[in-house]
C-alpha cells in the first residue's frame, strides 16, 4: 500500500486517505493560446516509466493538495512537498539524481 | 499448417500424439519487413492476421518484448460485450463481438467463445435511466440488448441477492449474445494463423528505439538488432507512452494498474456474466469452476503490474453483498495489468506525426472484448494509410478538435 507523508500536517497517510490527482507542474494554457499548447495542457501527458511528479490530496485528513515524487516502475517514494511551487525543490531533485543516475531530470 | 480437426485428434490418438506440430514458428528476424507490428498481444496479432487475410500483406513481423499474449491479453476477465452508448464504440465492439462468434472456425483454433449472456445491473434510479437510454441507442445501432426486470434477473442468476443492504437490484441491461472467451486461446489462435501465412512472430525481442528519417519510420532497434520496416504499427497497450516517446510524440494517456482475481474452483453456480457497476465488481465462472472477478483501477500511474490491495477489498465487498453465498469463498490468485487510459476513456486507432507509423492503444480496461474488431480496423488503417469507417472516429486529432467519444460518462465506470 502506498504511503505518502503529507507536507502540511505531517501525517503519514496511506492511499485510502488520499486522492490521486495525476501529473504535477502542468503549465496552464487558457483562452487565446494556440491549439497545440491547449491540447498539450489538456491531454498530452508525460506518463513516464520511472521518476514522476504527481498531485495528491490529503482528502480524509487536512484536505490540502500537495505534490509527491515517486517512481512508477518500482513504487518507491522519493518525497513530498507543498503544492505552491512551479518545480520540485532542489534538494529533492538532488536526492532523486543520486538514486537514479540515468534519470533525465525534471524538464 | 496442419489443420486441427476430429480426424487429426483420431490420427494422433493412434500414434501417441507424436505428430502434433508447433502451433507457430520461432524464426530469426529478417533485416526488413513490409510491416512491423510492435506488440504480440491480441490486438497486435489480430492486426497482423487481418492484414494478411483482408489485404494480402504477409511480409509482416510481430515483435514482442516478453512472451506472446503475456501482457493484458493474459490478464483480463475475458468478458465480451458490445452494449455501448456511443455510436463509434458500439460499431467497433459489435464488429469484434460478431467476429468472435465465428473466430474458432476462422482461425481453426478453439477460442472457447461462450455467448452465455451478460447482465449489467441497474442499482440506482440514475443507472436505470442510463441503461434504458443505452437499450434504445443499441436498438438504433442494430445491437440486440434489452432491459429486464428483477424477477427475470433472479431467474438468470439464482444466487443473486436482489435486496442488497445498500443497493437493491432494480433490473438489468441484458445482452444475450455477450459472454466470455478463452483469452490465451485468442492470442494463440491468431499467432498460429499468422505463422501459417508466413508472418514472423518474434518473442523476447524488446524494442529499444524507433529510427526515422524525413518524417518516416525506417526501422526499429531491438534486442535482436535493427529491423527495417515499410510501415510500423505500435500496439503495446500499457507501454504505448514509452514507444511513442521513442518515436518522438506524446499521447493523451496515463498508465494505471487494473486488477483481477479468481476464487477457488466450485461447482457451477452462475452461467452468465454479471456486472454490478454501482457497487463496482463483475464476475463470471470459468470452465474450471473458478469465479473470475474484476473491479476498478488504481488512480495513479503505475507500471508494476501490481495493484493496491484495498481495491480488491472493495471489489469483494461489492460482490459479497450481491452474491452472499460467496462470502466464505477463498481467493486463489490475484494479478494486475497495466492499462492505458485516455482522456475520454475511448481507444486510439490513429495515424501519427510519422507518415508510415500507426498506433492502436488506449483500450484502457476494455481491450480484450475488442480484439477482433480492433485488429480488423487497424489492418485497414495500416493497409490503406487512412482509417476506414470503424476507426475514423478514434483518431488522435479528436482531442484537439473536441470530438470526444465519451464512454466514461456513458458507462459511469471504466469499461
Amino acid at each position: 500500500m502506498l504511503i505518502l507523508e503529507c507536507p502540511y500536517c505531517g501525517v503519514k497517510a496511506d492511499e485510502t486517505e488520499l486522492t490521486p490527482g495525476y501529473e504535477a507542474h502542468l503549465r496552464r494554457f487558457g483562452a487565446g493560446s494556440s491549439d497545440d499548447d491547449y491540447e498539450g495542457y489538456m491531454f498530452a501527458r508525460k506518463n513516464p516509466k520511472g521518476v514522476h511528479f504527481e498531485r495528491w490530496r490529503h482528502t480524509y485528513g487536512c484536505g490540502k493538495w500537495f505534490l509527491a515524487a515517486r517512481c512508477t516502475a518500482t513504487l518507491e517514494v522519493f518525497g513530498t512537498y507543498p503544492a505552491q511551487t512551479k518545480e520540485p525543490p532542489a534538494d529533492l531533485v538532488a536526492r532523486i539524481t543520486a538514486k537514479r543516475p540515468d534519470w533525465k531530470g525534471f524538464k | 499448417m496442419r489443420r486441427y480437426s476430429i480426424f487429426a485428434v483420431a490420427r494422433e490418438a493412434l500414434r501417441y500424439h507424436q505428430g502434433w506440430e508447433r502451433a507457430w514458428a520461432a524464426p530469426a528476424p529478417r533485416a526488413a519487413y513490409d510491416v512491423v507490428i510492435i506488440g504480440a498481444g491480441g490486438h497486435g496479432l489480430a492486426t497482423a492476421y487481418y492484414l494478411g487475410k483482408n489485404f494480402g500483406i504477409t511480409n509482416v513481423a510481430v515483435i514482442e518484448k516478453g512472451w506472446l499474449g503475456g501482457g493484458n491479453t493474459g490478464r483480463n476477465t475475458t468478458i465480451i460485450r458490445s452494449n455501448y452508448l456511443q455510436d463509434p464504440s458500439a460499431a467497433i465492439y459489435e464488429k469484434a463481438r460478431s467476429l468472435y462468434e465465428g473466430l474458432s472456425q476462422d482461425l481453426n483454433f478453439n477460442v472457447m467463445f461462450s455467448p452465455r449472456g451478460l447482465l449489467m445491473l441497474g442499482q440506482t434510479q440514475h443507472e436505470v435511466h442510463g441503461y434504458l437510454r443505452t437499450v434504445h441507442a443499441n436498438a438504433l445501432q442494430g445491437i440486440e440488448t434489452s432491459w429486464i426486470t428483477p424477477e427475470r434477473v433472479k431467474e438468470l442468476v439464482p444466487i443473486i441477492n436482489l435486496d442488497g443492504p445498500r443497493y437493491p437490484v432494480l433490473g438489468a441491461l441484458y445482452q444475450a449474445r455477450g459472454g466470455t472467451a478463452r483469452h490465451d486461446a485468442v492470442a494463440w489462435g491468431y499467432a498460429r494463423a499468422c505463422s501459417a501465412m508466413g508472418m514472423h512472430i518474434i518473442q523476447q525481442c524488446e524494442v529499444t528505439g524507433v529510427r526515422s528519417e524525413a518524417g518516416k519510420v525506417t526501422g526499429v532497434e531491438t534486442a535482436r538488432g535493427l529491423i527495417g520496416c515499410g510501415k510500423l504499427g505500435i500496439v503495446v497497450a500499457g507501454h504505448s507512452g514509452q514507444v511513442a516517446e521513442m518515436a518522438g510524440f506524446r499521447l493523451p494517456i496515463e498508465a494505471v494498474a487494473l486488477q483481477a482475481l479468481v476464487s477457488e474452483p466450485i461447482k457451477p453456480c452462475i452461467d452468465v456474466v454479471v456486472m454490478a457497476n454501482t457497487v463496482h465488481g463483475y464476475v463470471s465462472q470459468s470452465d474450471k469452476g473458478e469465479l473470475v472477478i474484476g473491479g476498478g483501477t488504481d488512480g495513479f500511474n503505475n507500471y508494476t503490474q501490481r495493484g493496491s490491495f484495498h481495491h480488491i477489498e472493495e471489489t469483494l465487498r461489492a460482490l459479497v453483498e450481491t452474491f452472499p453465498m460467496i462470502s466464505r469463498l477463498k481467493m486463489l490468485r490475484q494479478w494486475g495489468g497495466i492499462v492505458d487510459m485516455t482522456g475520454d476513456r475511448s481507444p486510439i486507432l490513429s495515424k501519427t506525426p510519422l507518415g508510415n507509423c500507426f498506433i492502436n492503444c488506449g483500450w484502457g480496461t476494455g481491450g480484450f472484448k475488442a480484439i477482433p474488431g480492433s485488429g480488423w480496423a487497424m489492418a485497414e488503417l495500416m493497409a490503406r494509410g487512412e482509417p476506414g469507417p470503424l476507426a475514423a472516429a478514434f483518431g488522435l486529432e479528436r482531442f484537439r478538435e473536441g470530438r470526444f467519444i465519451d464512454e466514461s460518462v456513458a458507462a459511469g465506470v471504466a469499461h
